[in-house]
């Protein structure tokens, strides 16, 4: 099943032009290219999820990652709840400042390549608190590689999201998107 | 509605005040019973005689102590009975938008302790509920604990002081609970200002030093 659908996906022909790490030691050979498609092509169908769950958003990721919604459709249903073992964290609920500095611990025991999910107003904005105790936003702390909008969103809305990530993981052009401020490429300062 | 409640004279006493207050005495300096809910206030100093009392008497049993909490009453000029028009005229200001918002006024403190520390008591026995209330003034927010009665006011306790700055003496481990040890300053009292951030992580990126939304 999984060789026929690499050979599916590698028949296609509108692929990008690489200009990566790879592509360049291999001379930007047709072997170089293709593998790198389908690594990325394994990569996007085995999340291995970290739910960083603070608050109510997490009825919802519960929700989505039970058996209507079905989260496993998308390669993405097996929890791990250690950061060592996951590649991608979903942070759900409102992040304190007492908070932020075990999130941003939580981003950097991930290995690599890892990626970021904001889910939920709280975590990308700050959401209805508005205050002294709260990040306005987890970009203030670690860099955000998809923000799933609503209070809470609804299972809908995650699977969407997750599908757009997964997009953005395949054509991913750069060799570590994953590093620095927004895939700058700049460090995160300490 | 309000009106009602801040009435200065004290209604006719339930059931359960009576009870109290032929319990207590001189102790409750005053006492209200209001839809349902009996408060009494006592002085701070006494605090502790009139928990043991509360808790001991075999007509009150007040075994449980479900909440301590406080409330700052800071510009209100006679302290809690009259706040209303004051605070409506404030609202009303910063209603208007976000220019008027700066000649917003606190009205002058008034003679009364600017705190109160407020006791939820609750009977397992006879399922009656009591609101204790102590006037504990600015300049010396200090408060006899009552861990020695309910072991459970600990983190109640340790609670109220973190974000009040009410300090309990004589409890056996008064330290912030909710916030960093590293932040300053008791954030729900009035004059915190809101949106005062103490970040214990340093923020970066490209939303970090974006202005706050206005309101
Ligand atoms: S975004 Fe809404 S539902 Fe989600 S954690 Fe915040 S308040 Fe709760």
């Amino acid at each position: 099943m999984a060789n026929h659908r690499i050979a599916a996906y590698l028949t296609r022909s509108d692929r990008r032009q690489t200009t990566t790490d790879e592509s360049a030691a291999f001379g930007g050979s047709f072997v170089a290219t293709r593998l790198r498609d389908a690594v990325q092509w394994a990569r996007k169908y085995s999340f291995f999820p970290y739910p960083f769950v603070t608050a109510c958003c997490g009825m919802e990721y519960f929700s989505t990652a039970g058996p209507r919604y079905d989260i496993d459709r998308f390669g993405a249903a097996l929890p791990r709840f250690t950061p060592r073992q996951a590649d991608l964290v979903f942070v759900v609920g409102t992040i304190t400042h007492r908070l932020a500095p075990i999130l941003r611990r939580v981003y950097d025991q991930m290995a690599e390549p890892k990626w970021v999910v904001s889910f939920g107003a709280c975590t990308s904005s700050g959401g209805p608190y508005d205050n002294y105790a709260v990040v306005q936003g987890i970009d203030r702390i670690i860099p955000v590689h998809l923000y799933i909008p609503g209070c809470p969103p609804r299972p809908e809305a995650v699977l969407d999201g997750l599908i757009k990530l997964q997009a953005r993981v395949q054509h991913e052009s750069r060799a570590t998107p994953w590093k620095g401020i927004h895939g700058s490429g700049r460090p995160l300062p300490d | 509605m309000h009106d009602d409640e801040n009435q200065a004279t004290p209604g006719e006493p339930s059931p359960l005040l009576r009870k109290v207050l032929a319990r207590l005495g001189q102790q409750v300096l005053e006492h209200r019973a209001w839809r349902g809910d009996d408060r009494i206030h006592v002085d701070r100093r006494q605090i502790v005689e009139v928990c043991l009392a509360l808790r001991d008497d075999p007509e009150l049993c007040f075994d449980l102590l479900v909440d301590v909490t406080a409330v700052d009453y800071m510009g209100q000029p006679d302290g809690f009975r009259r706040p209303v028009e004051i605070w409506d005229r404030n609202r009303a200001m910063v209603r208007r938008g976000p220019l008027s918002r700066h000649q917003v006024a606190m009205p002058e403190r008034g003679p009364l302790p600017r705190f109160a520390v407020v006791y939820h008591l609750l009977s397992t026995r006879f399922f009656h509920r009591l609101r204790l209330k102590c006037r504990v003034p600015e300049d010396d927010p200090t408060l006899p604990t009552v861990t020695t009665v309910w072991p459970g006011a600990n983190w109640l306790e340790r609670e109220t002081y973190d974000l009040y700055g009410i300090r309990f003496q004589g409890h056996p481990d008064l330290r912030r609970i909710y916030l960093d040890e590293s932040f300053v300053g008791h954030p729900l009292r009035k004059d915190y200002g809101k949106r005062d951030e103490q970040p214990v992580q340093p923020l970066h990126g490209p939303a970090a030093n974006e202005p706050r939304r206005p309101h």
